[in-house]
């Protein structure tokens, strides 16, 4: 490489992000999504990063090979690159097939066919499980499994939302989980505890779970700013230190269940729950749409508040940023103090909305899961919401999985893992698919 | 290549080692002084007077039969605990002179602490008394997963690779130790299996790093929940299906001749199975080989200025993938521990996030086999004491006590124990 055509590190945040999508809107795909998840951008590792050359493109060059080369086509692939191999693993553990592939030689098409009925039997369980169910009798039957994809993508949404501010910042939270608990604890103990009439009741409950999030994404951000301590340690610590906590908390009579000696709160106020959006018949809430709304403010902080603006000069190169005179220990608390924030409401979204309890089962992987969430959707908004969406769908599809197809849920955990796997290493999947190279080298620090 | 560089050359001049502090850093002071005076107030003037703490340290196989030794509790803590605040006030004293203290404060600090907790613990309970030697035997015993997944992160770090799959590599190695130990109907078998399941997930870890340039601590999360996944696919299909293939199996103890017989020690150190044998050797060989050894002084080179060790003629991505898969191998013989070392059948997600707790020790042993084991005992330590006041039914609630190696791992990243310095070029892909 040599020094002339170098990206100047800290220069290319805003213009470059407005350039791409503009070359790419126009041939490759028009969804949204596209032009969201295009950009290539160096998210915070430093690491040098080819700038999008929009003038250096040849004009001949034609449709196919701009959709051949996009990134939506990579994000495709990984998912069916994810899928077929989950597949293999589908039939490797298929007692069927392994009984069939014991006489291949004699009888070759019994192999073929079992595979068949078990690759057939596991997506067409996905399918039902996540979109649509064809088998259901009426409408609300039929349409039920896409509003549940939506009920399990809500907390993934607002989790994932808060890490890819972190991520675009630099600073990578691993800890979503911890915040994910204390904000839930927090939200549940104002749900229970208290008794209010219904909006204001709701509402302080959602601003509890907010700010218990956020107290503890202080906590890293305070520390790396203050003690450069490293995030990923202290938010790793802190998530097992969150889990404790609440197995504690949940121990002492004020937590527990009356006349229960279980780990279970009592079961939150119905005046602080989210009001289910779709009628009875779904479990469908409004924190739904409270997350898309949260979706919406996560784009207006990160790309027209001068905030945002900061914080995404902290994260290409922060001496840079503080050589701009910028404050980057105030930018460090405060993307910490978000992220922490829509950890808590991801927290409200199951308390509040969900389950409606608190158990030390109340975050089951949300917070991992909605790392994955965030890498995927590119850690911009739109990306992440139909990110959230998608592994929605997948943990949707978990118990259809269980039932129909007789698969351990696990596999849903493979697939997510390999998608993005493949997602963050765009020259794996290029080769996996024969797909041609880009003109210019598109490298995709996730 | 130049903007890496230019980037990321501020870094090294954080913290420069034994080197007299430019400012007074009051924070290991201020951080030991408020353990101490905590100590005094909970432990020291809590402890009711006039009862007594007894403590066992004898064990039936010894050669010598010590007594138990029974002191009176409030005294002891209240000593103990002073002598934890005389220690703060001498690091106080020496950072005033813009001086640091040796790595023997800590320890001391630690068992004065620790010590005062005990008493405390055990103060008026006539009937039970804190064994010390099982105390001890346990904590060895919980440290060793922690050990080799802190020098896997050691052996990775030091060459520029971040392995946050050390998770995924212990689960990996207890999964194939289970599996093939049973298909084989032998726990020595399993042992071997171990480590390769390791190096396969440290070869993928390696490959995405250096090859796709994919940020490494990305790769190591999602590694992990990879990992995750597989071995529970696998454990509720083809393990369930078949119980054959996941039996509980253990390795058996080994007594050393003579050293086992040691007091104390012996029991402690020398009446443990192989993995715990094979440990003692791999900290001291790769001590020695990361520092004294010509191929020790090219990882560190790659590690902290992977450029200047491409000019001179070492082959930096090599390097690099060797030590990641090296290093998931020492990762996945670890993982033995929670199958064969410990006579249990293979479970979901078994290894219970002490991947990320191995990765503690590193930071906390500052990047070296020694310290990795110091930290790792410490934590070991921790937990076997969660064990133990589970048993003798004390004041504390055990879920704080399972916090306590998370906050301790806090506070040392937090710099209150001391400046730790990261390999320079750490997480950073090569690119010529």
């Amino acid at each position: 490489m040599s020094d002339s055509t170098a990206p100047r590190p800290g220069d290319d945040d805003a213009g470059n992000d407005k350039a791409a999508s503009d070359t790419t809107a126009g041939g490759a795909a028009a969804d949204g999504a596209a032009v969201e998840t295009q950009t290539p951008k160096p998210e915070g590792t430093g690491g040098p990063t080819s700038p999008a050359d929009t003038e250096g493109a040849p004009r001949s060059q034609s449709v196919l090979r701009q959709i051949l080369e996009s990134s939506t086509l990579v994000v495709v692939m990984a998912v069916v690159a994810a899928l077929l191999i989950a597949g293999i693993l589908i039939c490797f553990a298929d007692e069927d097939v392994r009984a069939a592939a014991g006489y291949f030689f004699s009888q070759p098409g019994d192999t073929f066919s079992a595979i068949g009925d078990a690759l057939g039997g596991a997506y067409s369980a996905i399918f039902q499980g996540a979109v649509v169910n064809f088998q259901a009798n009426d409408f609300v039957g039929f349409i039920k499994p896409f509003t549940q994809t939506l009920t399990m993508a809500t907390p993934l949404l607002f989790a994932g939302l808060g890490l890819g501010i972190g991520f675009r910042a630099g600073l990578f939270n691993i800890g979503a989980q911890g915040q994910l608990l204390i904000g839930a604890t927090l939200g549940a103990y104002i749900g229970f505890a208290f008794h209010l009439p219904f909006p204001i009741h709701l509402l302080l409950a959602v601003v509890g779970a907010a700010l218990g999030g956020a107290v503890w994404g202080f906590i890293p951000g305070f520390l790396k700013a203050r003690t450069g301590a490293h995030e990923v340690i202290v938010t790793i610590m802190l998530n097992y230190i969150a889990l404790y906590l609440v197995a504690y908390l949940l121990t002492r009579e004020a937590f527990q269940r009356e006349g229960s000696n279980n780990p279970i709160s009592p079961i939150v106020d119905e005046s602080a729950q989210y009001p289910l959006l779709l009628g009875d018949n779904f479990n469908l809430h409004w924190g739904f749409v409270l997350a898309l709304g949260g979706a919406w403010f996560a784009w207006w902080l990160m790309e027209r508040s001068t905030l945002g603006f900061e914080l995404r000069a902290v994260g290409a190169n922060s001496h840079a940023a503080r050589t701009a005179g910028m404050n980057v220990s105030k930018a460090y608390i405060l993307v910490m103090v978000i992220a922490g924030a829509f950890a808590g409401l991801a927290g409200s979204a199951q308390v509040l909305g969900t389950e409606k309890v608190l158990t030390t089962a109340t975050a089951g992987s949300i917070g991992f899961d909605a790392i994955t969430v965030a890498l995927l959707g590119r850690s911009r908004p739109l990306g992440t919401v139909f990110a959230a969406i998608l592994f929605g769908g997948l943990r949707a599809a978990g118990p259809t999985l269980q039932v129909q197809a007789g698969l351990p849920v696990d596999i849903v955990l493979v697939i997510q893992a390999l998608i993005v796997l493949f997602i963050a290493a765009p020259p794996l999947i290029r080769s996996m698919f024969r797909l041609p190279a880009p003109t210019h080298e598109k490298e995709v620090a996730a | 290549m130049s903007a890496t560089v230019t980037e990321h050359s501020p870094t090294p001049q954080q913290g420069k080692g034994p080197q007299p502090a430019e400012t007074k850093s009051w924070k290991a002071t201020i951080g030991l002084s408020v353990v101490a005076v905590l100590s005094l107030l909970l432990f020291g003037l809590t402890t009711p007077s006039g009862v007594q703490t007894t403590f066992t340290v004898a064990t039936s196989s010894d050669f010598i039969t010590l007594p138990s030794i029974t002191v009176p509790a409030r005294a002891a803590a209240v000593v103990l605990s002073v002598v934890a605040i005389l220690l703060a006030a001498y690091v106080g004293f020496r950072a005033n002179q813009f001086r640091k203290v040796g790595i023997w404060l800590p320890i001391v600090f630690g068992m004065a602490v620790l010590g005062a907790l005990l008493t405390w613990a055990g103060a008026d309970r006539s009937g039970t008394t804190i064994q010390l030697t099982g105390l001890l035997t346990s904590a060895l015993f919980l440290a060793v997963p922690l050990v080799f997944g802190s020098l896997a992160g050691t052996l990775c770090e030091r060459s520029g690779i971040i392995n946050i799959a050390i998770e995924g590599q212990l689960l990996a190695g207890a999964f194939l130790a289970a599996l093939v130990g049973s298909m084989a109907g032998n726990a020595y078998v399993g042992l071997i299996a171990a480590p390769i399941a390791g190096a396969l997930v440290g070869l993928l870890l390696a490959i995405f790093a250096t090859k796709y340039w994919v940020n490494q601590i990305v790769v190591g999360v999602v590694l992990n929940m990879l990992v995750i996944g597989l071995t529970s696919f696998f454990f509720s299909t083809m393990m369930t299906d078949d119980p054959s293939l996941n039996r509980a199996l253990s390795l058996p103890q080994i007594d050393i001749p003579l050293l086992a017989s040691i007091p104390i020690i012996g029991p402690v150190l020398f009446q443990q199975n192989l993995l715990v044998y094979i440990m003692y050797v791999v900290v001291i060989v790769l001590q020695i080989m990361l520092f004294k050894s010509r191929w020790g002084l090219r990882v560190r080179a790659v590690g902290e200025h992977p450029k200047a060790a491409d000019t001179v003629g070492i082959k930096v991505n090599r390097t690099r993938v060797r030590n990641t898969v090296l290093g998931g191998a020492v990762a996945g013989l670890g993982g033995a521990f929670f199958t064969v070392a410990s006579g249990l059948a293979f479970g979901k997600e078994m290894t219970a996030g002490k991947g990320y707790i191995a990765l503690a020790a590193m930071i906390l042993g500052r990047w070296s086999p020694r310290g990795a084991l110091a930290a790792a005992l410490l934590f070991g330590f921790a937990d076997a004491l969660r064990v133990q006041f589970g048993i003798i039914g004390s004041a504390i609630p055990s879920e704080f006590l399972s916090m306590l190696p998370y906050l301790v791992t806090i506070l040392a990243v937090a710099g209150l124990v001391g400046v730790s310095r990261p390999p320079a070029a750490e997480g950073i892909p090569y690119k010529k």
